[in-house]
């Protein structure tokens, strides 16, 4: 082990925020990208099966006047 | 005989139609990896690596850093790949595959910078300075963007695929001028640390969390990666029987 205690461990030898500051936006940036992906394919699949469903609609008034 | 078969595989699993099961059986494959290949990564990277004898504890961003930079350059020519692959083939999931990779590749590429300054500070004194491999890297940065926003411009999808794999190729000649700039030019950053002809010049439990961290990043893009294209699948293919029978599969779920 290479830390005396957790407070040594989050001081990093007094780089805490040059450490962190690089692990804590990349795990940011990943969770955005995560989040910012199934944001994407809700509203796309949504989007889609309204637009299906619209065109759907459209074929039976054609053929019921 | 063989090879004729084997090339009539490949052609099928490029068609959108066959890649998008496989590709929704894989993406939780290769997200489970990732999350156990960081958590394995950040354990050896933090608990089990020294302190470094020369730079103290703020040595501990290269578990980072290194990975996410090669990812970046790598992300860029696997884009130039399927580019290439697209223009000449005409196969359809080729330039999905590019465009699918093309955020998480800037991703990685932002991360590389953004720890690259951190780390920069504290052991050269500057957040930024503009020499060959930082300006390189910044450059690599905005043709992601560059390539995103041309992409995201053109409506027609055969323009669109043919101009985004053209600025992928020409893009591409800014990789090998990235990862040499180190060699040709006199830069503040240092050299290779890992190479394919010497020796590493650091100790192997660095090493080998880092290389853990790369493993982590590569699966974490294939993933990424292979959850974007579904979706892009599904948009490009609309006007087919099996986006119509997938859709109502998937709307009777919401």
């Amino acid at each position: 082990m290479n830390w005396e205690s957790w407070s040594a461990f989050w001081d990093m030898g007094g780089n805490a925020f040059y450490v962190w500051g690089s692990y804590g936006v990349t795990a940011l940036l990943v969770i955005v990208e995560l989040v910012q992906l199934r944001a994407r394919r809700l509203s796309s699949t949504r989007k889609l099966f309204r637009l299906q469903r619209a065109a759907a609609g459209r074929k039976l008034s054609e053929v019921q006047p | 005989m063989n090879s004729t078969e084997s090339r009539f595989n490949l052609f099928h699993y490029a068609a959108p139609q066959a890649f998008y099961p496989i590709a929704g059986k894989l993406a939780p494959l290769f997200a489970a990896i990732a999350l156990l290949l960081t958590l394995a990564g950040l354990w050896i990277g933090f608990f089990q690596a020294p302190t470094d004898a020369v730079q103290g504890e703020v040595y501990r961003v290269i578990f980072i850093h290194v990975p996410a930079a090669w990812m970046s350059m790598f992300v860029f020519l696997v884009m130039a790949f399927w580019s290439a692959v697209g223009l000449t083939l005409n196969t359809r999931l080729s330039a999905l595959m590019a465009q699918a990779l093309a955020p998480t590749g800037a991703m990685f590429c932002f991360v590389a910078l953004w720890t690259g300054a951190l780390w920069g500070r504290p052991t050269w004194g500057a957040y930024w300075v503009w020499d060959a491999r930082l300006t390189s890297q910044l450059l690599l940065l905005f043709l992601y963007l560059g390539y995103m926003a041309l992409v995201a411009a053109i409506d027609d999808p055969r323009r669109r695929d043919k101009a985004g794999a053209i600025l992928c190729l020409v893009g591409a000649v800014n990789v090998p001028i990235i990862y040499f700039s180190v060699k040709w030019w006199n830069t503040l950053h240092q050299g290779a640390s890992v190479s394919l002809t010497k020796a590493p010049s650091m100790a192997s439990i660095m090493l080998s969390g880092m290389l853990v961290m790369a493993l982590a990043a590569w699966a974490y893009t294939i993933a990424v990666a292979l959850y974007r294209v579904r979706v892009l699948i599904l948009e490009r293919e609309r006007h087919t029987d099996w986006v119509r029978g997938e859709l109502a599969n998937i709307g009777e779920v919401h």
